[in-house]
């Protein structure tokens, strides 16, 4: 962790005014929440979670930009009332949600959280306070959303919540043998279902190459879902450092086929609890402690649809054969793209895996990983991502220019600035 | 529950004042912004207080204002069984030392004010059948330690009065609540290193309401702070004077 001047208050406004970035939860894999330099403050938002204004018949909710997607689902999820897009973990601000535009299971049909966002209330580089919104600075609204909080600081995100049938999930999960069906099967369950989602076995090679379990899901009709609220359940912790021996392969490659295993059934269907449908990772409280001290980093792009599924596949190939090992993969097919300027998802399929940290030879998997993803005319996901080198990042992003123009315009010292945008963009540290 | 709550707008306040709301108690909050009380007021309401939460202005630097605020949450709530005080001073010993002005606040605040606050809170609530004071007062106050000289004197004689309240009046309804905290990770500690035993204001706050619930005279906060203390208390002078804590 890098050590640096935090700024925690429940004035966020006050915070904010000599910072350089501010920061929520700090759940982002990446940089992009960590300082520039030794030197440069960091708001932490966290503190400045006061909900604002609820409007039980429109589902608008205002609210200050600490507050957690944790305390919201114990909020409103008994009342029938749920986030338009959730991230695979609730330990999230919504400043979070709205500057890395996350995307959830429904992206092919809802898209990302900014199409939901009708507004934010900002600091810019200045110190000025500005509201923005479709109709009124659009520009900046739309580069703060997935700006990674380059834009200016976030106070308060103003967006629309979902109206739900039952705080339960009815989920359906199949096992899928290989990438062809895994593709073709999400494809399929996209035009039924709200919620899809992919998990993929990354050490599986050959015939066996993108096998692993396709997931479905849609909020349950109150006649099919128990009758008593979901409990807030005990989390499963990880409860000791696994010595790093337990990070070679063959461990590994258990801990895959055991969950490949596990669904050894076919197709299971039946009522699931929300948190074992959005936050699996999350019952594992601690869970990154399973790699061991050396830490792990995670690598997530999105390849435009072809005929065949050969982008996916030269991606999953390049990873095993690159020796990333990871037991951990998410396959996602994502909608149109958002109207975020640096927004991640576009239309094709999302890909996101994590791996421990190894000194030498993650940065060269990174590498050779982002070739293939220019090559495939892809992009990556800055949320997750150490480890891009700028000439890679600037190769797959035209729209970095556009972005780069609104941010000069509202901050043309670049005060605002973060460790990645020192290392994508060239800002001094 | 229909409570009053002076300071509720931040850190250990703002967490126990979530919990009475998500229960379904009526809340009138005491503060000196009227924006900054608004919010709070908005967010209690949303996580499920019953019925708007009320404000009013209340400075704990003015001690005029204490009857005027106390009355308009009595008209608001129609009455209150529970007054629940986390309003306070901080400030650096070091910065103190050289700034008599800077000691004078803290003290007149944390002590004076905040005693002559409960004087008033008490009156009201003898004159129905009772309730409860709950008041944060600190585990500083159990010591005499370098780096909080006078915020523990304070803290002390506020333990002290509330103490003797509790002898007094407890047989005529008067329940009174001294809370101890240690440690909590809040706002107003930020920026400092969290030592052994540091709280999170929720479970903290969820503590506490246990204690208001129960009436429960002295609560430490988180507990371990109840046996850290014991070991403090039972210090030789001679060590007390060599260690910085
Ligand atoms: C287990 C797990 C699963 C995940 N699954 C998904 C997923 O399915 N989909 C997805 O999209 N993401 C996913 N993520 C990533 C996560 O949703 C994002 O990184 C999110 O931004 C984290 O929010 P945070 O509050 O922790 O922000 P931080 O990590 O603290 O910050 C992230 C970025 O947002 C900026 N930021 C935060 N708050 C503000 C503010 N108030 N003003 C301005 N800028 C701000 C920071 O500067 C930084 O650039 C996952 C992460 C984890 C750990």
């Amino acid at each position: 962790m890098v050590d640096g001047l935090v700024f925690k208050s429940e004035d966020l406004a006050s915070a904010t005014e000599s910072a350089s970035l501010t920061r929520g939860l700090g759940r982002s894999y990446g940089d992009s929440s960590l300082p520039a330099g030794a030197e440069t403050p960091v708001a932490d938002a966290t503190a400045a979670d006061r909900l604002l204004d609820f409007d039980p018949d429109s589902g608008v909710l205002r609210a200050e930009a600490g507050a957690s997607l944790f305390d919201l689902n114990r909020i409103f999820l008994h009342r029938g009332w749920f986030v338009p897009v959730s991230p695979g973990t609730q330990f999230v601000t919504l400043g979070g949600m709205a500057a890395s535009d996350v995307h959830g299971k429904n992206h092919h049909v809802d898209g990302c959280f900014g199409e939901h966002v009708r507004g934010l209330k900002i600091r810019v580089a200045d110190g000025r306070i500005v509201e923005c919104s479709d109709s009124s600075e659009l520009e900046l609204f739309r580069a703060t959303i997935g700006g990674m909080g380059l834009t200016g600081h976030i106070l308060e995100v103003e967006f629309t919540m979902r109206r739900i049938a039952s705080p339960w999930i009815w989920g359906e999960s199949e096992r899928i043998k290989n990438l062809d069906l895994m593709v073709s099967g999400l494809k399929e369950a996209a035009r039924d279902w709200p919620m899809t989602v992919g998990w993929v076995d990354c050490l599986a090679r050959g015939d066996h190459l993108g096998r692993g379990i396709l997931m479905k899901g849609r909020w349950a009709r109150p006649e099919e879902a128990p009758t008593k609220p979901p409990s807030r359940k005990g989390r499963i912790r990880v409860p000791f450092e696994f010595p790093a021996v337990a990070l070679c392969k063959p461990s590994m490659k258990a801990f895959n086929l055991a969950y490949y295993w596990k669904h050894f059934q076919h197709v299971r269907r039946g009522i699931l609890h929300p948190d074992a449908f959005f936050y699996p990772l999350d019952a594992l409280d601690d869970w990154n402690l399973i790699y061991g001290r050396r830490g792990f980093t995670q690598y997530q792009c999105v390849l435009p649809h072809a005929d065949d599924n050969g982008p996916a596949r030269r991606f999953l190939e390049l990873f095993v054969s690159a020796g990333g090992m990871g037991f951990l993969c998410v396959i996602k097919d994502c909608g149109a793209e958002g109207k975020g300027v640096l927004s991640f998802p576009r239309s094709g399929m999302s890909i996101a895996m994590d791996f421990p940290i190894h000194p030498s030879k993650t940065q060269i998997i990174v590498d050779r990983l982002n070739e293939l993803v220019i090559a495939e005319g892809g992009r990556i996901y800055l949320t997750k991502d150490t480890f891009t080198r700028a000439e890679h990042f600037r190769a797959m992003e035209p729209r970095l220019e556009k972005f780069t123009a609104v941010r000069r315009k509202w901050d043309p010292e670049l005060r605002i600035r973060s460790a990645q945008s020192v290392r994508l963009l060239g800002d001094r540290a | 529950m229909k409570a009053v709550l002076f300071g509720a707008t931040k850190g250990m306040g703002r967490a126990l004042a979530r919990l009475m709301a998500a229960r379904g108690d009526r809340l009138c909050l005491l503060g000196r912004s009227a924006e900054d009380l608004e919010r709070s007021a908005r967010d209690l309401e949303i996580r499920g207080a019953q019925g708007p939460v009320a404000t009013a202005f209340c400075d704990l630097l003015q001690p005029e204002s204490f009857a005027p605020a106390l009355e308009k949450a009595e008209r608001e709530l129609e009455g209150f069984d529970a007054v629940v005080v986390t309003a306070g001073v901080m400030a650096p010993q070091e910065e103190m030392e050289n700034d008599p002005q800077l000691a004078a606040r803290l003290l007149a605040a944390d002590f004076t004010n905040t005693v002559l606050f409960c004087e008033e809170s008490r009156r009201r609530l003898l004159e129905k059948t009772g309730g409860t004071l709950c008041v944060f007062s600190s585990v500083a106050g159990e010591r005499g330690r370098k780096p909080v000289i006078l915020y523990g004197a304070a803290k002390a004689g506020l333990s002290q009065y509330l103490e003797g309240l509790d002898h007094k009046f407890r047989s005529r309804g008067l329940r009174t609540v001294c809370v101890k905290p240690g440690f909590v990770k809040t706002g107003m500690t930020a920026g400092l290193k969290p030592p052994p035993f540091a709280g999170e204001p929720e479970a903290v706050a969820r503590r506490v309401l246990r204690a208001i619930d129960r009436g429960r005279p002295v609560v430490y906060a988180p507990a371990a702070w109840r046996g850290v203390m014991f070991v403090i208390r039972n210090l030789p002078r001679l060590v007390m004077r060599r260690i910085e804590f």
